[in-house]
């Protein structure tokens, strides 16, 4: 019965979103302020519904109703109760009705934090919103139901994946999801703008703090994937230009670009028509994301079901997505009035020069990604693209992305003078430098390339610091945005130093370890003192005991663990990890060698700086949320013209 | 000196255009060495594959081949109709298994034995890389060929 509900309230959810597709924005046409105010009542009603959708479904999980074909292949009766609930995005089906689940919460978000919004401007954002919540919704339906029932009954359900049976894999796929939908967001409003024809400051405005958290959840989300791979996976690495993680990386490149774009198209007027480009294109990436994801043309864990009507839809809405809001746009862009004159050197060409070296790396990860996906499908041969091409394009990209950040940040707008920002960043500039010559030889071997890293971290950290006193010296209130602002930067800085740590300063050993052997990685040395069997509760385990010994003091005793899971008796890696402020001690535990005695085989690592790469992420993170709850986004709506005038008074 | 609008605006697309050529000539010629093929076990024995390249292959991992020698591994990937021997020093992937699909990436040596870089077994226990299955398809359609020719 409650399967059957849910499917009842997800029908009607798609009519509601039809209804919020088709008459608010009617209603704009025609100047009929009563199909406008329809707008609101039939988001929330929209996402009421879905939630009761998403609530029966959870509710079969932990009801163990495996008479519901989703729920039989995605569950078991022995499987913890956090993870039965976790399951419900464990699967395909699953997972996009949670993707719609967080669609229409951000459309309802929109309805509930727009009061002082034009009423025809939220009507067509939330009309475009509906319009995308149709495809989905109908991409449920008809190809992908979660409420399919299966008969006969089975006793027992096949059980989750065990590699997701984990608490990063609980709220790694929604945490993505509310970005990808989030950039859903800032498309509407993208959109509606071009609709309407009102390319504005105000547009501006009301977009950028939308944009900033779901670029933040984003963040955050592709943070934890990779913070998963590192622990779960169990071979200590944290990227590994795999498809599905470029999948996310893209959408993410593009988004930044963009909240760096709407800046100036708030502050100065420029950029509009780049700027909705780029909307559009972060939207456009996130689809083309979820095609990859979801239809089976990638080979990965994330890969749930390859079915091609599926990938057939969600490329035919990919194209519809696209082609529609191009279209839109060429029809449009001849009435973008071009913004204020910008000088060679002003804050709005260090921002041009950030949105191109982003939208250039993006279009390199997209070739990587796609191109062996095209050759195979016009039947060409198989190939890939190692992580080596990703590499040797996206450093030499990063760098001056790094080097101008700095300057951008304290140059002003219009026209800024050469000679006083040298003048400003001399002292920044040195002490990185000097940073940069002496920090590696602190923490071993000196080169080229690990200098470079230094250097680029500390001009950024450096760069933000300087320019933080200088602000607090200054009398006046701070905004959320401008420590928000800093906070990421800082974060990024710190993300950097962290990458160039691991990889300048990695140990990795591939051993064979029997009872009482050793492993020395100075200072650190590793000895297996036992091995035990363990039983967890849906799985058995044989578990090391691995001692840290430091200077004849044992510091530390690590548990990696080799699992069998019962339903599928499929092995699990569970690397054991001792994280310090500097390093990581990795081990995880291979096979058993046969020989006269017991050993193992085991992977025992050194991973200097792993802990800076996830705090990096996390003040990224917050520094969005920071500078998205700034005050001044939350004023009463005002005119254009007013927004104009702030803008020129806050510029200066 | 000062630059009228229409100078500084000819120099920032001038910029703009060269930064963008040099990025793309850069990006695509770091693409173009970093690609790698694939071939079935039966395509490297007919010398289609590359020496002195790093390449994939991909088939099954022929039942009783595998053997060990520390955390040197060696084993052997077939695709039923021919067999070539990798050899892999590290730990292998947990879903690696005797009789499931395998994709292998390294190097041939001189014998026309593979030293692996990377041994790639899937996420899924009943999941068969796409790669292995295209060798096995493959040798599957050259059996049947062969069994009409008279």
């Amino acid at each position: 019965m409650i399967p059957e509900l849910g499917q009842f309230a997800l029908v009607l959810a798609t009519v509601m979103s039809v209804v919020l597709g088709v008459l608010p924005l009617w209603g704009t046409m025609r100047r009929n302020t009563v199909w406008q105010s329809l707008a609101r009542p039939a988001a929330f009603l929209q996402f009421a519904l879905v939630l009761m959708s998403f609530a029966c479904l959870s509710l079969a999980f932990l009801s163990n109703d495996f008479s519901v074909k989703y729920v039989a292949e995605h569950s078991n009766r022995l499987l913890p109760k956090p993870y039965q609930f976790a399951a419900v995005w464990g699967g395909h089906e699953g997972s996009l009705l949670l993707w719609v689940l967080m669609l229409t919460g951000w459309t309802a978000a929109v309805a509930w934090f727009s009061q002082s919004l034009p009423l025809n401007m939220v009507a067509r954002v939330l009309g475009v919103l509906g319009l995308v919540s149709v495809g989905f919704m109908a991409f449920i339906l008809f190809t992908s139901n979660p409420f399919d029932r299966l008969f006969p009954v089975p006793a027992d359900g096949r059980d989750l994946n065990p590699l997701l049976q984990d608490p990063g894999l609980v709220i790694h796929p929604p945490m993505l999801y509310m970005g990808y939908v989030g950039m859903s967001v800032t498309f509407a409003f993208a959109i509606a703008a071009l609709i309407s024809g009102r390319l504005d400051a105000a547009w501006a405005r009301w977009s950028r703090p939308w944009t900033v958290i779901a670029w933040s959840f984003l963040t955050f989300g592709i943070g934890l994937g990779s913070w998963w791979a590192y622990y779960e996976l169990g071979w200590g690495g944290w990227w590994f230009w795999d498809p599905v993680e470029n999948a996310s990386l893209m959408p993410w490149l593009v988004g930044t670009a963009l909240i760096h774009s709407l800046m100036v198209t708030e502050k100065r007027g420029s950029f509009k028509a780049w700027t909705v480009l780029l909307a559009i294109a972060a939207f456009s990436l996130s689809l083309l994301g979820t095609f990859l994801v979801r239809s089976g043309v990638l080979t990965s864990v994330h890969a749930f079901a390859t079915d091609p009507t599926r990938g057939v839809f969600i490329l035919c809405f990919l194209a519809v997505v696209i082609g529609a809001s191009l279209t839109l746009f060429a029809w449009r862009a001849p009435t973008v009035t071009l913004g204020g004159s910008m000088g060679l050197v002003s804050r709005e060409s260090f921002l041009l020069l950030n949105s191109v070296l982003l939208v250039v790396a993006t279009g390199a990860v997209l070739l990587g990604t796609l191109y062996p996906l095209i050759i195979d499908a016009l039947n060409l041969g198989k190939l890939s693209v190692g992580p080596p091409y990703f590499n040797l394009v996206f450093a030499p990209l990063m760098v001056p992305l790094l080097f101008v950040l700095v300057p951008g940040t304290v140059a002003h707008w219009r026209e800024a003078r050469f000679n006083d920002m040298l003048l400003q960043l001399r002292w920044v500039g040195l002490g990185a430098l000097l940073l940069a010559l002496v920090l590696p030889w602190v923490f071993g071997k000196w080169s080229a390339g690990t200098a470079l890293g230094v250097f680029l971290g500390m001009w950024v950290a450096l760069g933000s610091l300087q320019h933080v006193i200088e602000r607090i010296r200054k009398p006046g209130r701070i905004g959320g945005s401008f420590w928000g602002m800093h906070l990421a930067h800082f974060g990024l800085a710190v993300l950097v130093l962290g990458i160039t740590g691991v990889k300048s300063y990695e140990v990795e050993r591939d051993v064979r370890m029997g009872l009482g052997d050793t492993v020395t990685i100075a200072p650190y040395t590793f000895r297996l003192v036992d091995m035990v069997d363990v039983n967890g509760p849906n799985y058995k385990a044989t578990q090391a005991h691995v001692e840290v010994v430091k200077a004849d003091r044992v510091i530390e005793v690590l548990y990696p663990e080799k699992r069998r899971y019962f339903s599928t008796a499929m092995p699990m890696t569970e690397a054991a990890i001792d994280s310090g402020l500097l390093r990581d001690l990795y081990v995880s535990l291979g096979d058993p060698i046969a020989g006269d005695t017991p050993s193992w085989s085991m992977r025992v690592y050194y991973k200097p700086f792993v802990p800076w790469l996830w705090t990096g992420v996390l003040l990224m993170v917050f520094g969005g949320m920071l500078a998205a709850l700034d005050r001044r986004y939350r004023r009463a709506a005002v005119s254009p013209m007013q927004t104009a005038g702030e803008a020129l008074s806050s510029a200066s | 000196m000062t630059l009228s609008p229409r100078q500084k605006r000819f120099g920032l697309i001038a910029a703009g255009v060269l930064v963008l050529s040099v990025a793309a000539a850069f990006v695509l010629n770091a693409f173009n060495s970093n690609l790698v093929f694939f071939f079935t076990p039966t395509q490297v024995l007919n010398g289609e594959a590359p020496r002195n390249k790093i390449f994939r292959i991909g088939g099954m991992v022929k039942a009783d081949s595998l053997k060990r020698d520390g955390t040197l591994v060696s084993f052997v990937v077939t695709d039923t109709m021919h067999d070539i021997t990798v050899q892999y020093s590290g730990l292998l992937p947990d879903l690696f298994k005797e009789g499931k699909g395998v994709v292998a990436q390294g190097l041939l040596d001189q014998n026309g034995v593979m030293t692996a870089k990377e041994v790639l077994a899937k996420h899924d226990e009943n999941y068969m890389p796409p790669e292995a299955q295209h060798a096995l398809d493959k040798a599957a359609q050259a059996r049947a060929a062969q069994s009409v020719k008279p």
